[in-house]
Parts: C-alpha cells; structure tokens; sequence
C-alpha cells in the first residue's frame, strides 16, 4: 500500500477537490454537471480545445518542474512567478535585438538569456538564505512583486511599443519557436518540446548523479547531508538557482512560443500554480507532465465556463483544496483507511 | 538638489505622517496576528489569505447592513474560522504548514473571486452606487468607519497630521498593547510561548499544546482579517479583488524583523507603512516631475525596504524554538 500512497493522495485529493467545488457552483445557482461538462468540453472536445490545452501546458510543466526541484531541494521556491516575468523580460530585450542572427543563434541565445535571468533572481533569495537565514517565501515574494512593477516599467518605458497596452515590440522572427501544429488562428509550438524534455532532464538530474543526490540528500535532511561533507549554504543557492532557469524558461517558452512580445499578463499567476502543480505532481518530474496537464485543462475549460456564467476564480478555489488535502495528507489517509476499515467490518 | 530638496520636503508635510500611519495599520493588525500564532509555534504565511477575506467580508456586511462595524465583527468571526482551517490542518493533522498557508491563500483568492459577482453584482472592484442599483437598496450606507476628530487644533502641525484619524488605527496600537500584556505578562501568555519554545516540556507540565495553539492561530485569524478590513471599510470604502497586494508578507516581515514581539513587530510595520507613505508622497510632489510610466519605480519601494531590512536584520532575531514544528503527541 505504502508505494502506492503518492498516487494515490493527489488523485483523491483532486476528487475531493472537485466535489467541493461542485457544491460551491451549486451555492450560486448553477449545475455543478453541466459546469464539468463545459470544462471538459473545452478543454478538450475539439482539435483547437485541446491545442489550446497543451500551449497551456507547456509552461505549466516549467514552472512545475521549478517549484518542485525546489522542494525536492529542501526550499520553497513561491517566487517562480518574479523568476518566470524576469526571464520573460530579459529573453524580450535580447530577443528584438537579433534581427541579424541566423535561427539556431537566436534561439539558443534567447533562451539562455531567460534561463539565466530567472536563475539569478532566484539565487538572490537562495544566497540570502545561505548568508543570513532570510527565509525564502518571504524573500521570493518580495522579489516577486519587485519583478511585477520593474517590468510594468520596462514596458512603458525603456522597452515599450506603440500606444494602448503597454507592451514590448515583437522579437525577431529568428528567435521565435518554430510552430509544431495549426489549427485556425490556434498556433502550437515547440515549447511543449522543451517542457517535456526539462522534465527528462529533471528526472536523469534527480535520479542518476550526484549532484542529482545531494541536492535530494540536502533536503531530505540537511544536518546529516553537512555531516557527510555536502555544503548546504553553496547547495540552497545552487538548488534556488537551478528552480529560478526552469522558471525562467517557462517565461521564455511563453514569450518565444505564444506572445512573441512583452505583455503585462504574459506570467498570469502561472509561476503560482506551479506550487499546486509540483505538490499533485509529488515533485516526481512524469507526474508534474500530469499534474501540468490536468492544470492547463483545467484553465483552458474555466475559460469556456466563464461564458456559462461560472467565474473562473472556481480553479482557484480546486486548486487551493488540492493543496490543503496534500499539505495535510494524512487528512486523505485517514478518510481512505476509515472506509476500509468499515469495509472489514461489514 | 532639486530631488534632495523634494525628498526633505516629503518629511516636511503633515499628510506624510497620517498616510504612514493609513499604510502602517494594516500591517500592525497582521503583525500582530503572526506573533500570536508563531510564538505558540505555528507559522502562518496565510495572514495575506486572512486579510482579503477581512477585506472582502468586512465590506460585503457593510453593504449589506450599511454598517461598517458590523462589518468588522463579521470580518473577524469569518478571519477566525479561516485560521481555524489552518491551525487544524497544521495542529490535528500535522501538515507542512507553508504549504497549508499558500492553500488558504489560493482559497481565499479564489472565494473572493468568485463571490464578486453574485455578492457585489460585479468583478474587479466594488461600486457602491451600482450595488444599491443591482441589489435594489435604496437605504443610506456609509462604507468607511467615521474617523474622530482628536482634541488637537487643527491648525498645528501634529493636528494635521493626526487630528483627525481612524478609531482602528487608535485599536490596532491598543491591539498591539494588549497582545503585549498578553504574551509577556499573563499565565495564558507564558504558556503560549512555553508551547512555542518546547511543547514536550509544555505538556509534560499539564499544559494543553494543542488547545493553546489553537488560540493563538485562531487570534491571529482575528488580527490579520481587521487588518484586512481596515483596506477597505476602514481607509477606501470599497473592495478589489486582490488588494491586499502582499501585505500579509510584509507583516510578515515585520514579525520576523520585529522579534516576534508584539511592539517589535509594531515598530517594524510602522517602518514599512512609513516607506510605502514615501513613495507614494514622492510620487506627488510638486517640486519633481513624475510622468505616471515611471510610478512602478515608485510601487517598489516598500518590497525592496522589506527584502533589505530583513536580510540585514535577520539572524539577529531569533524565532520560537518549535515554529513549525507540529507537535506530535504519544498516548
């Protein structure tokens, strides 16, 4: 039983979840059924619901994947979102600069230039928290909203275009990601790609060297790790820095394969739903493609919703449940060993 | 010259003063509530979830009743129950309590999202005289708490700048003194921070570590959401959706800056309020000229004040020895 307890938490959790939020539907008056039903539908019950499900994906799997290293780290990474418009932001600039540079150029040097950014600004918090004991979801959110108003700068001034929205021009066509499918006016792109392979990555990284179980022996216990000659102080900076490139990359996988510019909206909360990502995923990389997955869904079918009258904020509330079940799960535990052990009885 | 002479003109002008205290109150509230439930040895990053529910409730029940007070009441009832949540999935259950936060952080973000529309008749942000349209109300409502006029004359400078205030801005540093005479100088206060350092100890001394962490998530419940509310009834008269904007962690902050101390924690706030209250005056003033494209500069004072503050202060604060720890009873 006990091998099976990290699927079995998030998949009840998630059920739970979504019973809960049936009857917060049926509170304001709607039917709960057909308010799945129109998720569902939208999210995948055509070519373009289900293209529009997996370019939301892409970047959900990053940010997964950022908050869950962390965690497997031993930190809390609550900043991918700063990280993730910080990479956005420094892939834009380098970005509309390569007009000049031929494809493979362009495009691994944008890319580099995100992930180093979004390394960066997470290294500030975990350099913090090695030197002075400043805790990370402190420093990160902090960091977080300095990320929000520097860009929402950066756009009105030193890098903004045109008039109306403040935005960034478009960059070079060369450093755009090369378009996978079509459907309409639907434009899928390679970021998917590269989600899928940070998460193989991720998984080799985690599993098979020794970096990869340092960085897990550090969080698992980190006076023991110190006591076997792992420096923790050089590893939380390392382990931020490395969540803070993967954060970065979904910026850049967002402003590369969707956006191709610098809009306000361009993170939209999902640096934050990379924490309910990596705990459903249980920081294992092929569960995070899952939980990614079932998150992109889940907001790609909330749209459609919206124009059934439900709110959208209703993913918000599922996802906070989720969160509480696993943060507490010996909650579900309880809940799943209570009814066999009825079962036993009858 | 021109910005030394704008920057000493800021401290010059009374309004800097009662906005810093405008800025600092919530923060105060939400402190204060850290330290109540951090010192029995629960952290609770879900202070910022907390607030936007005070804010959200406080406003709905004043539009509704056309009472502000009984908007507050009603704030810190539903503030408690939000904390209940909390403490009984970090007590009972022993769960990773920063992960339990960022739920009701979501959550609350969520309900209040939600609730917009059915609640207020439309999202974004409340509107008073679409409400009573929407909901057919007809009655007088006043959405903000009548500030008192203080005994100062009005002309002085101190009576500009705090003759006319807030009464929770008078609670929220009555709060912090009783929270103080509380913690360091009552039975009930001792046994808090006895259950904070070592709850084995603690219960080893028939004291109920359980039932006392409780109370002190459940009282920071109270604090944080009146610090909630007092963003929108007590200083704007309205609600928008998020607009707590990271206070909750900027009291946090303060908590940690402040040693969890209830007047540490008060004197840090008071820092922080005071830097968002320069910024914002800076931005105003008549001697510079601020184009509106570069406010976002302005916006990011107070966070870069809280990340230097607290990592060049930190380590010479000292938090409860069993903070975060769940207590795991044997029987």
């Amino acid at each position: 039983m006990e091998k099976y307890w990290g699927f079995i938490i998030p998949v009840v959790s998630v059920l739970v979840a979504l019973i809960i939020a049936a009857f917060v539907i049926l509170s304001v008056g709607k039917s709960p059924v057909e308010a799945y039903i129109i998720m569902v539908k939208g999210a995948f019950g055509s070519a373009g619901a289900i293209v529009n499900t997996i370019v939301k994906t892409a970047p959900l799997v990053l940010t997964g994947l950022a908050v869950g290293f962390g965690f497997r780290a031993g930190v809390f990474n609550i900043g991918a979102e700063g990280q993730m418009i910080m990479g956005a932001l420094t892939a834009t600039a380098v970005g509309i600069n390569l007009g000049w540079a031929p494809p493979y150029f362009a495009l691994s040097l944008t890319i580099i230039s995100g992930m180093l950014a979004g390394a960066g600004w997470a290294a500030i918090a975990g350099y913090l928290k090695a030197k002075t004991g400043a805790h990370e979801v402190v420093t990160t959110i902090m960091l977080n909203w300095i990320a929000t108003y520097l860009s929402a700068y950066m756009v009105q001034v030193p890098l903004a275009v045109g008039s109306g929205t403040p935005k960034s021009p478009e960059i070079a066509p060369s450093a755009k990601l090369p378009v996978l499918m079509k459907v309409g006016p639907l434009e899928m792109s390679a970021g998917i790609i590269i989600s899928v392979i940070a998460a193989i990555v991720m998984y080799v990284v985690l599993e098979k060297t020794t970096m990869g179980y340092e960085v897990k022996a550090a969080g698992f216990n980190p006076y023991a790790a110190e006591y076997g000659g792992i420096s923790i102080s050089k590893n939380i900076t390392m382990s931020m820095a490395i969540s803070g490139a993967l954060a970065g990359l979904a910026g850049v996988v967002e402003l590369m394969g969707v956006h191709h510019r610098f809009l306000g909206t361009l993170s939209g909360g999902k640096g934050f739903d990379g924490i309910s990502i990596a705990l459903i995923g249980q920081n294992h990389p092929i569960g995070i493609i899952f939980a990614a997955l079932l998150m992109g869904a889940l907001r790609t079918g909330s749209n459609e919703m919206q124009f059934a009258g439900i709110s959208k904020h209703i993913v918000m509330i599922i996802q906070g449940i989720v969160i509480f079940l696993v943060a507490a799960d010996r909650i579900v535990r309880t809940m799943i060993l209570w009814r066999k052990r009825r079962k036993v009885k009858a | 010259m021109r910005v030394l002479e704008a920057l000493l003109d800021v401290f010059r002008n009374p309004q800097f003063y009662s906005i810093s205290l405008t800025a600092s109150t919530p923060l105060i509230f939400a402190s204060l509530g850290g330290v109540f439930s951090e010192i029995t040895g629960v952290v609770n990053i879900a202070l910022e979830g907390i607030m936007l529910m005070g804010a959200f409730v406080s406003t709905a029940f004043t539009y509704y009743t056309g009472d502000p007070w009984i908007g507050i009441l009603m704030a810190m009832v539903v503030g408690m129950g939000v904390a209940w949540l909390h403490a009984w999935a970090s007590i009972k259950w022993w769960g990773d309590q920063i992960v339990s936060g960022t739920a009701i952080i979501l959550m609350a973000q969520g309900i209040t999202g939600f609730l917009m529309k059915p609640v207020f008749g439309q999202v974004g942000q409340t509107d008073l005289e679409k409400f009573k349209m929407v909901k057919h109300i007809t009655r007088e409502i006043n959405p903000i708490i009548k500030p008192i006029k203080l005994p100062i004359p009005e002309k002085t400078f101190l009576g500009q700048a705090i003759g006319t205030i807030s009464p929770l801005v008078i609670l929220a540093f009555v709060s912090v003194f009783i929270g103080w005479f509380i913690i360091y100088k009552t039975t009930l206060g001792l046994r808090m921070r006895s259950v904070g350092e070592n709850p084995e100890a603690a219960d080893t001394l028939g004291v109920n570590v359980y039932g006392i962490r409780y109370f002190g998530v459940m009282m920071s419940g109270v604090f944080a959401s009146i610090g909630g509310a007092f963003l929108s009834v007590g200083d704007t008269g309205i609600f928008k959706e998020l607009m707590t904007g990271g206070r909750g962690f900027i009291a946090l902050a303060a908590m940690i800056l402040g040693n969890w101390n209830p007047i540490g924690a008060m004197l840090a706030s008071i820092l922080f309020g005071a830097s968002e209250a320069f910024a914002n005056q800076l931005q105003s003033s008549k001697l510079i000229e601020v184009s509106s494209s570069v406010k976002p500069l302005f916006n990011m004072v107070p966070f870069v004040v809280t990340l230097i503050v607290i990592s060049g202060f930190i380590g010479k604060t000292r938090p409860p020895s069993a903070d975060g720890v769940p207590y795991k009873k044997t029987d």
